[in-house]
């Protein structure tokens, strides 16, 4: 069966709480997800207040003022607090999106943060990906021609052409999606996720591309195409609000225009 | 750091690119999934018919009910109206046992067991009508 309970050293326990200044005001309680492999200790939420006058606006402003005054020990991933990177997604207030983009005003009451669902842990809030980059991979994110490009210029594309991989190119790889998806929990060993399948339709999509054929052949497939079922997590949980599940449909579509109704 | 396979528990010392492209794609799923739609598009006229005519029977007796399903047109209806409801619970029943079984050897067991299932009740009802036609 697939696994809906945590095991036993994945239940999470009451954690330290982390008292504001007395004279602090204005202050928001953050219940982080900590765990750490070396101590062998179940998984904890700690409890963080900081004082909200003497904090930049954003979740991960809040992560980075914890860490640096606070507690040290906190470990997360973050690059370039504006959205481009994707490397602070984790889940917030019961969402998955990017630590740097979500306003911290968005949340009543204390902001629960836990990393990524359904991915092993390395600590804290550090999901392991190696998975989703390996899929990634394995759909060949890379344009593929056998036509050369012309000697003396690049190879061109209408406007029209061009417009056809907007809304996908976008995708920064956070991985919010793959990881909001109920189909890719259970299955995410074979089925490729909307990060990954929305980067395929990228491909696909583009007009440059010589092997739509190739790629449609490697995604046709129960598990790796089929295991999406609209369940539109992942359009719903986009932090740079792109449609991953539309991509997958307009796949599937392409899958039955080839074979003919 | 150690590999962790997320539902196998630990991985063996294959990378996670071998692992992932595995068997390779099955080259199929398509029909599944669009015969899926199609038989939902199709049910919905039909069992809108099948519903509005039992309406139309309720209260009547076994002779009319008898003479109701003898009738070519009615006949006719019922055994698609069973091939496809049929049909359609099999490919749907087949994506839950896949969503959810596992590991593979009992996901196989599951789906061939189920699809055994739905056959025969569709012969069932199939003979069904297909004695009151023959009856009549």
């Amino acid at each position: 069966m697939a696994t809906f309970a945590l095991p036993k050293n994945s239940t999470i326990g009451q954690g330290k709480v982390f008292k504001a200044d007395p004279q602090a005001k204005n202050v928001k309680a953050f219940k982080i997800y900590r765990w750490d492999p070396d101590t062998g200790e179940n998984p904890r939420m700690d409890t963080y207040e900081v004082d909200m006058d003497k904090c930049g606006p954003m979740v991960l402003d809040a992560l980075i003022k914890i860490k640096n005054e606070v507690d040290s020990t906190l470990t997360f991933r973050r690059s370039c607090r504006e959205g481009i990177c994707g490397s602070c997604s984790m889940n917030i207030d019961g969402l998955n999106t990017l630590a740097c983009l979500k306003p911290i005003d968005d949340v009543t009451g204390e902001v629960k943060i836990n990393p990524l669902p359904h991915m092993p842990v390395v600590k804290d809030l550090v999901p392991d990906l190696s998975q989703v980059y390996a899929q990634y991979r394995s759909i060949e994110p890379w344009l593929k021609s056998e036509t050369p490009p012309p000697p003396d210029e690049e190879r061109r594309q209408s406007k029209e052409e061009r417009a056809k991989v907007d809304g996908m190119w976008e995708c920064i790889l956070c991985f919010c999606c793959s990881t909001a998806c109920p189909s890719y929990w259970w299955n995410g060993d074979r089925f490729l996720g909307p990060a990954v399948l929305l980067a395929a339709y990228r491909w696909i999509a583009d007009s440059r591309d010589e092997a739509t054929g190739e790629r449609l052949d490697n995604l046709e497939d129960p598990f790796r195409l089929y295991r999406c079922h609209t369940i539109m997590n992942c359009t719903r949980t986009c932090p740079k609000g792109l449609n991953p599940a539309a991509a997958i449909g307009k796949i599937k579509q392409l899958m039955v225009e080839r074979q003919g109704a | 750091m150690a590999m962790t396979d997320m539902n196998n528990g630990p991985a063996a010392m294959r990378t996670a690119l071998g692992r992932v492209r595995g068997l390779g794609s099955a080259k199929g799923g398509t029909h599944h999934w669009w015969m899926q739609r199609v038989t939902s598009i199709a049910l919905l006229p039909l069992t809108l018919w099948f519903v509005v005519s039992m309406i139309g029977l309720a209260g009547t007796g076994y002779v009319d009910a008898v003479l109701w399903i003898g009738a070519p047109v009615n006949a006719v209806l019922l055994l698609a109206l069973i091939a496809l409801t049929f049909h359609h619970m099999a490919a749907g029943l087949q994506v839950v046992l896949e969503d959810y079984l596992r590991p593979e050897s009992k996901r196989m067991l599951a789906v061939l067991a189920m699809k055994g299932a739905c056959a025969l009740l569709a012969l069932a009802s199939a003979v069904a009508v297909i004695r009151i036609v023959a009856a009549a």
